[in-house]
């Protein structure tokens, strides 16, 4: 595979929600542009079409024009096959619900994406008791997911993310339901994967500490990208960002 | 560089590159069979439930349908009009039957599949494809269908058989019940509640599999 210095681009990317008669324009022509083993976050209040970014760099959702690129391939010229490929492998998605399946325990919840993977059972079984050792569930494999907190839910659920090795990890408010100390304990996680593993993470938050350990700040609102910012151009606005929290 | 280009160029493809053939998403039957019946195992009440839908429907169907099948012409033509009027009363029975069958397991068979439309979704994200979630449902539907369908048949062809029993007597009552009569039955029934279970439960999840994942996780029941 060709490493090109961008993992994630999108161009003019445009999706369009109809709500009755009214039209709206969830993204208005979005262009970002991600580099492997970065740490960003798309921040924006509530209906600022994060999350259908979100959900359009995932392939997710189709948007209805622009494109979105992944190691330079056009996710629009994938069929479904290889679009499956593609989740399966190369992204690893973590929501705001956690959306685990309820029926299974926490190690079948992490070993499924290995069974999509054509991985041997008993590989899979060992990589999944693995990634719960790393996020500490190691003493939970049989669990249900109603048997687990809301931390540990999200726990496996980033182990889930990981089961096929992913490049990009994606997620979606993963902090949202969780209590702040909680949500602070997820946040290192994401972050030490990012640096022991060089995984690039994408999430889309409302939560301002998430910006601490972002590389960049991708600013959405209204369907737009209203600004872009380093790390290092943020910390100096923390103070004054703190007050706003409620507001999002 | 022009956009497209990246994307037509196979060897640096992530998915269309050199091992794209021993890079498919996979499920062999023996494990889609497994995590099927696991689902229906942990399920269990719910499982239930919808069984029970297909079980009672089919039950219906079967007794209706043995009763019409052992009706004879009778061998005095003054009792004829008496027999047409009877034999019409149970095809319009019949009928009913199905179309109580047709009703009861279409609906609890979309409500158990719609109620799942998150999963769905979730494992689309995991990289499923959509012959894989309609394969595990399908295996659900046919254990499901045949299974309820079975016990249908069993408490529809005991309840008529009783029924016999109690109002014409011991003997009469298996007057002309056959092994051929008993086994149309057998086939009926099975075939009848399988299908109309495959049917139902596949419509809803094969419409799950196609929606992109996002839609199918935005789907409240």
């Amino acid at each position: 595979m060709a490493a090109t210095e961008y993992i994630v681009r999108t161009k003019d990317v445009v999706k369009v929600f109809t709500l009755g008669d009214e039209k709206l324009r969830a993204l208005d022509g979005v262009s970002v542009d991600i580099k492997r083993g970065e740490y960003v976050s798309i921040m924006g209040p509530s209906g600022s079409g994060k999350s259908t970014l979100f959900n359009a760099i995932g392939g997710l959702d189709k948007p209805d024009s622009g494109s979105v690129f992944i190691n330079d391939v056009d996710m629009a010229q994938l069929d479904a096959s290889e679009l499956a490929y593609l989740r399966c492998h190369t992204i690893g998605y973590i929501f705001q619900t956690f959306n685990l399946i309820t029926v299974m325990t926490a190690l079948e919840n992490v070993t499924l994406p290995t069974i999509f993977a054509g991985t041997p059972t008993d590989e899979g079984v060992l990589r999944g008791m693995e990634l719960l050792k790393m996020v500490s569930l190691d003493h939970r494999l049989h669990h249900k997911p109603s048997q687990l907190s809301g931390g540990q839910q999200q726990r496996v659920a980033i182990a889930r993310s990981l089961a096929n090795s992913p490049s990009i990890i994606l997620a979606d408010e993963p902090t949202g339901n969780l209590d702040s100390k909680t949500g602070e304990e997820i946040i290192s996680l994401l972050r030490r994967l990012n640096k022991e593993q060089g995984v690039t993470i994408i999430t889309a938050t409302h939560d301002y500490k998430m910006v601490d350990v972002s590389d960049r700040v991708i600013w959405i609102k209204d369907g737009k990208v209203e600004k872009i910012q380093n790390r290092e151009d943020i910390d100096l606005d923390l103070g004054s960002m703190g007050g706003e929290h409620d507001h999002s | 560089m022009s956009e497209q280009s990246p994307a037509t160029n196979g060897a640096n493809h992530p998915v269309r590159g050199p091992n794209a053939r021993n890079k498919q998403i996979s499920l062999p039957w023996s494990k889609a069979i497994r995590i099927a019946m696991n689902s229906l195992k942990i399920r269990f009440w719910r499982s239930m439930v919808t069984g029970a839908g297909i079980f009672l429907g089919i039950a219906f169907f079967c007794y209706s349908g043995t009763s019409y099948l052992l009706q004879h012409p009778p061998a005095d033509p003054a009792l004829m009009a008496d027999y047409v009027h009877d034999h019409n009363r149970e095809l319009w029975l019949v009928t009913i039957a199905l179309l109580v069958c047709t009703v009861g397991i279409m609906n609890s068979m979309l409500m158990s599949v719609s109620e799942r439309f998150r999963e769905i979704g979730t494992m689309k994200c995991l990289g499923a494809l959509n012959t894989l979630i309609v394969r595990l449902f399908l295996i659900e539907a046919i254990f499901m269908g045949v299974v309820a369908s079975f016990g249908g048949w069993v408490l529809g062809f005991l309840g008529i058989m009783l029924t016999r029993v109690v109002t014409l007597g011991w003997n009469p009552a298996f007057h002309d019940v056959t092994g051929k009569l008993v086994a149309t039955l057998f086939f009926g029934c099975i075939l009848t509640g399988a299908l109309l279970t495959l049917i139902a439960a596949l419509l809803p999840a094969m419409r799950a599999a196609q929606m992109p994942p996002a839609a199918a996780l935005r789907s409240e029941v």
